[in-house]
């Protein structure tokens, strides 16, 4: 009984945190944007800077109708927002954030939360292919080969470090990383960044939902809350990946000052920053530039780092 | 590979950087958002926001209605006679201003019936804010073009080298015409 209780506590903050990481994540893109493109963003809502900005867009998302189209298959339509959205809650309650402190603790937990997060792209693929709309169709087309091309480098970086710790637990990863693993597991870390962007389709990497071309890909039918839901798995993704990087890449809670969770939270938001920072700043890549980095820069430096890793932990 | 025409600056990939860079400086800098409702732009006094009539120099002599490109300006007036001022003298009559409307839905603001008002009637007037929430609205009479006028910042000063104004210049030359006899300017 007890352990029912406890497993059903830490699943409750885990989904407190998956619901409100995100709005953080999303509140500060809003503000950090706005200022690298010398605006200033909300202003408004909640009164101080527009803190509560994306409360009032949840509320004015719950007020719309939601739209299916006639020649849509409703039931795979109505259910592609929540396979987009589930996998990464599923995947968050793998991650530690501290010894010990855990939705749930895996041994191989790597394994798990990869092959969990390969799943949310079956929602966008559902919700184009479901939409009857050849745009979403375009979309999901474009979303898959990109999957397929990221897919790769992003296994191949995640199996470099695990190589590097020998263990697929993230605690046993974290415990094992030692401070000049950040020169050593450099180039598996950027590709792992970089790739991960690429299928969470952040810009420089959104052709999917390139607005501009094929209005907004998977998503163009949904109206109201369903889209709402994609919109938090594209930052519930960006929550995830970052945790996941700092705890695979950066160390995770380890720190100067003593060990806490704080320096895996502290880390994630630097790379949050990033994420927005990155996608200020450049444009989006063509169809063609994306297949080109991922096979021809992204899977060649990952093979090359596994090699690396591989020659360093035998000769070790 | 280098197409004809492309030049490269600096080295391969330098340009991502740089672009981080621009966006991150910019972020450090006051951004130049103009927070308008809440706080009232600083315009230059001469903009043009809205033209303003002084409806006593108008002589309903049409100029403004027949220049005007989009024919936005509606004037209508009629002749009344002046009685003659003296014992056997001419009556003469004179046009009166009944209506002077601009629609500023149709206006584009190119100034030209500022321009060619030969008695100084209209007048660009800095006020912006009055907009409607109905396009028929839009067309404002000669009691609300007169409002306006107090917000007409007034002429700017004559250069110090600038011939004197052929008003002014008539005046003076009378009066030292009157006054010469007795006391002769000093710097001639």
């Amino acid at each position: 009984m007890t352990d029912l209780l406890e497993a059903a506590m830490r699943l409750m903050v885990v989904f407190v945190a998956f619901l409100t990481l995100p709005l953080l994540v999303g509140q500060l893109e809003h503000k950090v944007m706005a200022h690298m493109q010398a605006r200033v963003g909300p202003m408004y809502a909640g009164g101080f800077h527009g803190w509560a900005q994306l409360i009032a867009d949840g509320v004015k998302f719950s007020q719309k109708e939601a739209i299916v189209p006639d020649a849509a298959d409703r039931i795979i339509f109505g259910l592609a927002p929540a396979l987009a959205l589930l996998p990464y809650f599923i995947a968050m309650v793998a991650i530690p954030i501290g010894p010990g402190l855990a939705g749930q603790e895996l041994d191989a937990g790597v394994f798990f939360v990869l092959a969990v997060m390969g799943v949310g792209v079956i929602g966008t693929l559902m919700a184009g292919w479901a939409s009857a709309n050849k745009y979403s169709v375009l979309g999901a087309v474009r979303q898959v080969s990109q999957l397929m091309a990221y897919e790769l480098p992003f296994v191949l970086a995640a199996v470099s470090i695990v190589m590097a710790a020998g263990s697929l637990g993230f605690t046993d990863i974290v415990d094992a990383w030692q401070p000049w693993w950040l020169i050593w597991q450099l180039p598996a870390g950027v590709v792992f960044f970089v790739a991960g962007l690429a299928e969470l389709n952040r810009p420089p990497f959104d052709m999917p939902v390139a607005d501009a071309e094929i209005i907004f890909g998977p998503y163009t039918e949904y109206t109201g809350l369903r889209f709402a839901l994609f919109l938090l798995a594209e930052y519930a993704g960006i929550v995830l990946l970052c945790l996941l990087t700092s705890v695979l890449f950066l160390g995770g809670w380890n720190g100067p000052f003593g060990d806490s969770w704080l320096w895996t939270f502290a880390k994630a938001g630097v790379l949050a920053f990033v994420v927005i920072w990155l996608r200020v700043s450049y444009p989006r890549l063509r169809a063609d530039q994306l297949q080109k980095l991922a096979w021809q820069v992204l899977i060649p430096v990952a093979l090359a780092q596994l090699l690396l890793t591989g020659v360093v932990v035998l000769a070790w | 590979m280098v197409k004809n025409g492309e030049q490269r600056v600096g080295s391969k990939g330098a340009g991502l950087f740089k672009g981080l860079g621009i966006t991150l400086s910019t972020m450090t800098k006051r951004s130049i958002t103009e927070q308008y409702p809440d706080v009232q732009p600083e315009l230059p006094p001469r903009s043009r926001g809205v033209i303003a009539l002084l409806e006593e120099n108008c002589t309903s002599c049409m100029l403004c209605a027949r220049e005007c490109p989009d024919w936005c300006i509606y004037i209508d007036s009629h002749k009344e006679v002046i009685p003659a001022a003296e014992e056997g003298g001419r009556e003469r009559s004179q046009n009166v201003l009944d209506r002077f409307a601009i629609d500023f839905s149709l206006c584009m603001y190119c100034g030209i019936c500022i321009d060619v008002c030969p008695f100084d009637a209209l007048f660009w007037s800095p006020e912006f804010e009055y907009s409607e929430f109905d396009i028929r609205n839009m067309t404002h009479e000669k009691e609300r073009l007169g409002q306006w006028m107090a917000t007409v910042p007034p002429p700017p000063a004559l250069d110090p080298a600038a011939a004197e104004p052929k008003e002014l210049l008539g005046v003076r030359k009378k009066a030292e015409a009157a006054t010469l006899p007795i006391e002769p300017a000093s710097d001639s």
